[in-house]
């Protein structure tokens, strides 16, 4: 941890630090929906406890909310939790050494903590800034929820605030110097225009996952020029 | 409404399932030895799942479009990224747009 806190400079921190905020504000708000729709008061605690993936609580407690299918509710959200897997293939090396650590950094996965990763330079920014995210948000998105599940209605029109908006912003901004490089540009937006096709006809979490046949297009394009250059 | 033990059932079962998909990526890795294009590749799959999640969260709720405020907000946080402003001004803008946009009564 010592190390980790060396490695952080004060701007990623800083951003860290944002995203954790603008995360606990969105804890406040599932706890509040959670406990105002007629739910136990210890569920939204447990479920952020045990899953700790923000969009797929929503789904769940919208899900049971509405009288659906306790099954059907966990299959939904199994889906959209299904990224995890190709996260954990790209980042996997950030995790280190050692039973425990292995399976609390497993845990931390997460959108953000992936994202901030892939953002680093080098193999010890990257992991630096994963740990960082990932028990940052940990903690934040926690208390959050502990402060929304008890304190009830106070902020549960997070839209009001723009934080709908503010969450894909930062995945945004920290894929897009990755989309300078022409291979990764082709590849994301063939996934994108992938996800975004089959999106209103499929369950939530099934068209990004299609997406990743973008990565595809990324290929073909980096063969095309060597064909070329091989025909002249 | 879903019993107490229902639903701690089905948390459970949410969580470990989750665990299983965060544990499976390390360790496929650790079992394969990857060349640099492989390895390529797989950022890139990493960036692809990030992209589409930041285009389906930014213009959809569920299958259908959520409105103007949000995506405008989104985009307008995008282009200060590409003009490479700070992260904080980023999120921050693309926050305040969407919440002044519903103050205007944009949905």
């Amino acid at each position: 941890m010592r190390s980790i806190l060396r490695t952080l400079d004060r701007d990623l921190a800083r951003d860290i630090g944002l995203v954790c905020l603008a995360d606990a504000v969105v804890g406040l708000s599932f706890g509040a929906i959670t406990v105002s729709s007629g739910l136990p008061l210890w569920l939204p605690m447990l479920l952020s406890l045990l899953v700790f993936a923000g969009a797929a609580q929503f789904m769940f407690v919208g899900l049971i909310a509405s009288g659906g299918n306790p099954v059907a509710a966990v299959v939904a959200s199994l889906l959209i939790n299904a990224r995890h897997v190709p996260f954990g293939f790209a980042i996997g090396d950030v995790l280190g050494t050692g039973r425990l650590r292995r399976a609390v950094g497993t845990h931390l996965m997460i959108d953000e903590s992936v994202a901030f990763a892939l953002a680093q330079r080098d193999a010890e920014r990257r992991r630096a800034a994963y740990w960082a995210c990932g028990v940052g948000l940990f903690v934040c998105w926690n208390v959050g929820v502990l402060a929304g599940a008890f304190a009830g209605t106070v902020v549960t029109d997070t839209d009001a605030l723009g934080l709908d908006a503010a969450f894909p912003a930062v995945l945004l901004a920290l894929v897009l110097p990755s989309v300078r490089d022409g291979a990764t540009r082709r590849a994301v937006l063939a996934g994108v225009a992938i996800a975004l096709a089959t999106a209103p006809f499929l369950p939530s979490g099934v068209p990004v996952l299609l997406a990743l046949a973008g990565v595809l297009a990324g290929l073909g394009g980096r063969q095309a020029p060597r064909e070329q250059e091989t025909a002249a | 409404m879903t019993g107490a033990a229902t639903l701690i059932i089905a948390t459970v079962v949410l969580g470990a399932g989750t665990f299983a998909f965060r544990f499976a990526g390390p360790v496929l890795r650790a079992r394969t030895e990857l060349s640099p294009r492989v390895e390529k590749l797989i950022t890139i799959a990493a960036v692809v799942l990030l992209a589409a999640l930041v285009a389906t969260a930014a213009l959809l709720d569920g299958q259908e479009f959520v409105g103007f405020a949000r995506p405008a907000g989104v985009a307008v946080g995008g282009v200060l990224a590409w003009r490479k402003a700070p992260f904080v001004i980023v999120v921050l803008a693309a926050a305040a747009t969407a919440a002044g946009l519903r103050l205007l009564g944009v949905p």
